[in-house]
């Protein structure tokens, strides 16, 4: 296989394109500078000048609001400069390929691309291909990964069970279709978290995705017995043709979260989810606003965590 | 033309002939083995001392893109690809735009093909006009226009009563059809194979019951209406073994294996490398190693490029996105040793699944080297290594997962109906 194309020659991280590969002092170095960002959006003024002077582009080739308003108000409160573009409603229309439009932002002087994609392998793609000096972070590409996202849900996890060495994790839902559940995946098994469970139908699990280190449950009720941790995952509407489900009625029973099944899990279980949630599909509202759900917290550590990435991969040169 | 080839050793597979012997050619045709007849007078002679001469090589599927794709690749630059791999006849299957599905087309690009005077070529025909599983072409017309066979390339074909109509009609004049087995509802929108690989990177996935299903219905429809079949491009150990099976039930199919397939599994991609997206997909370890047995057991019959030369900007996209296919006309040899070296294959057998065998199946009178034989000559160097680089490839299309390597087997001379087309 060849060398991994996120580290640079001495090993650091020139983008983040996926957790898969990355060392375990790498993902810990992430989260401890991320836990020293967290102050700064609480003080009065929300900034440190660690990207004075330089452009981050958040290029989207397919839409998302929540996830890219973070990137822009991490990469703000570094204090860099923010451009944001949604690329489907604009050049691609016009037969633009992927690369010309990267290529006319590197002639503009961006130092930074943070880009989402529907394809999987999108981020690999544009990394291979941008000029040595600028730094590509993966915003979701397909179904393959989203990095920022696993970070986000590890970093919220060691905030509220600090020994992750003693941790039973489930995610639950349509793992074939999330990149966000594989790299959370990857960043558990890395961090040493000794047991991920995944509870999902077989037709919304990957072929071999016992290989990937976890444990497969078919069952819920089964799954969620004794974990400290319960990983929801998105499930999006268009699951429902396809003959993936049956209805979004006997998936909720089967699959959706409750109370009478988070009982099941340890007492003091936390509940996450990487948003935003379908209320009455996969997750009930009494859990989702409940005393369990760290959802909302997921959302502000997300920004200190986004900040520490872009702010190693600046410090890092090729 | 009178052309000596001396001091090399001569494989000639279908006549089990592994000897040094000297090869003389007058008139397109071996004249004698061994001494020289009386009153030969060579124009030529090529010093083979160290080479090996064998049969010129027998490509069953190389996408030469003419007509309608020529910024992909052209005749010439594919033909002259051909005799720098030592491939001196090729089959091209009809995925052309137009459609190889009128006779007209046939002729001209026979025609266009010997006016180059280089491999010569044998197209397929399409099975369905246009390739769309519908309506059968004119299969009669089409063979006397040079078609040695009806294919579907990768084109769905659906409708099991147009393939058992396909077979029947195919069956009535003799002729062969060529099907690739692909269901093409769980092939849908997939581009890599189902398993560890597809999972890790996010990709759809293509199971290998893609392949054993649409191989019963193909089998069953076989064994119906007693039609010749010929399988392409058999990527699954499951796949594999129905074929196996058939055989020993008796059942008239014949099977290739892409040169990629050979060597290549799920794992080569990477991180998304493009030149790793083929179709089939690259499957398992454990699939490629059961292909390999099937070669070196006989179940699978030959080797063949799959040739399809893509340009750089179909391939500079991510993984799905990117256009499927490998250049391959040139490697088909270095492959093919490649194989044989690995698994302690002899010469001989390994060479015998590059050039007679696919000849049996083309039913063309290539693929051997006894006296009276059509001086289509391949001499090459088994030892020599060469790197596979863009420049040292003259196909158009420099897409191939094995850009960088260093690979064994250098064709010294291609030698097609008596005359020398390739020297290196």
């Amino acid at each position: 296989m060849p060398q991994n194309p996120q580290l640079n020659k001495n090993g650091e991280l020139q983008h983040l394109l996926s957790i898969e590969g990355l060392s375990k002092d790498i993902l810990r170095h992430i989260l401890d500078t991320a836990e020293s960002f967290t102050g700064v959006s609480e003080r009065e003024v929300k900034k440190v000048p660690l990207l004075r002077g330089k452009t981050v582009c958040n290029i989207f080739f397919e839409n998302s609001t929540r996830t890219r308003t973070t990137f822009e108000i991490a990469a703000k409160r570094l204090s860099a400069d923010v451009v944001s573009l949604n690329v489907n409603s604009s050049s691609q229309s016009k037969g633009e390929t992927i690369l010309d439009t990267v290529d006319n932002l590197t002639a503009m002087h961006a130092d930074m691309f943070v880009v989402r994609h529907s394809q999987s392998g999108a981020a690999h793609f544009i990394a291979r291909h941008v000029a040595p000096h600028i730094h590509v972070i993966n915003a979701g590409d397909g179904r393959h990964a989203h990095p920022t996202q696993g970070l986000l849900d590890v970093f919220t996890i060691r905030r509220y069970k600090p020994d992750m060495h003693n941790l039973r994790i489930a995610i639950v839902g349509d793992l074939l279709h999330s990149r966000v559940a594989r790299s959370e995946i990857h960043a558990l098994t890395t961090l040493g978290v000794p047991e991920v469970r995944v509870i999902a139908p077989k037709t919304l699990l990957p072929e071999c995705v016992d290989r990937m280190g976890v444990q497969v449950y078919h069952d819920m009720r089964e799954g969620l017995k004794g974990v400290d941790v319960v990983m929801m995952l998105r499930l999006q509407n268009e699951r429902m043709s396809g003959a993936l489900l049956s209805s979004a009625q006997e998936y909720f029973k089967c699959y959706g979260l409750t109370q009478e099944k988070l009982a099941l899990a340890k007492p003091d279980a936390i509940v996450m989810h990487p948003g935003p949630m379908n209320r009455g599909v996969e997750i009930d509202s009494a859990v989702a606003d409940g005393a369990q759900s760290v959802i909302l917290p997921q959302v502000t550590y997300g920004i200190a965590v986004r900040m520490a990435v872009m702010s190693i991969l600046a410090g890092n040169t090729e | 033309m009178k052309i000596h080839i001396k001091n090399g050793r001569l494989i000639d597979p279908k006549n089990n002939i592994d000897a040094i012997q000297d090869l003389f050619i007058a008139a397109g045709r071996v004249v004698a083995i061994g001494n020289s007849p009386a009153d030969f007078h060579a124009n030529q002679t090529l010093d083979a001392s160290g080479q090996i001469v064998c049969p010129g090589l027998v490509d069953l599927s190389a996408r030469l893109r003419e007509p309608g794709f020529e910024y992909k690749a052209t005749l010439e630059s594919e033909l002259r690809a051909a005799a720098a791999g030592g491939i001196t006849s090729l089959a091209c299957p009809p995925d052309t735009d137009p459609v190889l599905d009128e006779p007209g087309l046939v002729e001209m690009l026979k025609h266009r093909a010997k006016l180059l005077n280089l491999t010569r070529v044998y197209p397929l025909g399409a099975l369905t006009r246009q390739l769309e599983g519908k309506n059968l072409t004119e299969m009669c017309e089409l063979t006397e226009a040079g078609c040695v066979g009806f294919s579907h390339v990768t084109a769905p074909l659906i409708d099991t009563q147009v393939m058992r109509r396909a077979m029947q009609y195919a069956s009535t004049f003799g002729f062969t059809v060529w099907l690739h087995p692909e269901d093409s509802y769980l092939a849908r929108n997939g581009v890599a194979h189902d398993g560890e690989v597809a999972a890790r990177l996010g990709l759809t996935g293509i199971p290998a019951s893609a392949e054993t299903i649409a191989l019963a219905t193909i089998l069953t429809l076989a064994q119906e209406t007693g039609a010749r079949v010929h399988l392409c491009r058999i990527s699954s150990r499951d796949g594999l073994e129905m074929l196996r099976k058939a055989r020993q039930q008796g059942l008239p199919v014949s099977c290739d294996i892409a040169a990629n397939h050979l060597h290549l599994t799920e794992h080569d991609i990477g991180f998304f490398d493009p030149q790793c997206h083929l179709k089939p997909p690259l499957r398992s370890q454990r699939d490629r190693d059961a292909l390999r047995q099937g070669l070196a057991d006989g179940t699978i019959n030959a080797i063949c490029s799959d040739h399809t030369p893509v340009d750089d900007d179909a391939k500079l996209a991510p993984f799905a996105e990117s256009e499927p296919g490998a250049t391959g006309l040139e490697l088909l040899l270095p492959l093919t040793l490649k194989w044989a070296q690995e698994s302690g294959t002899p010469l001989v057998a390994a060479l015998a699944r590059i050039t007679s065998e696919p000849a049996a199946l083309l039913g063309i009178d290539a693929g051997h080297l006894g006296e009276g034989a059509c001086a289509d000559v391949c001499v090459f160097d088994a030892e020599e290594y060469w790197k596979v680089e863009r420049q040292s490839l003259l196909s158009q299309g420099k897409n191939t997962p094995f850009l960088g390597l260093e690979l064994a087997g250098k064709v010294r001379a291609t030698i097609v109906a008596g005359h020398l087309v390739h020297q290196a």
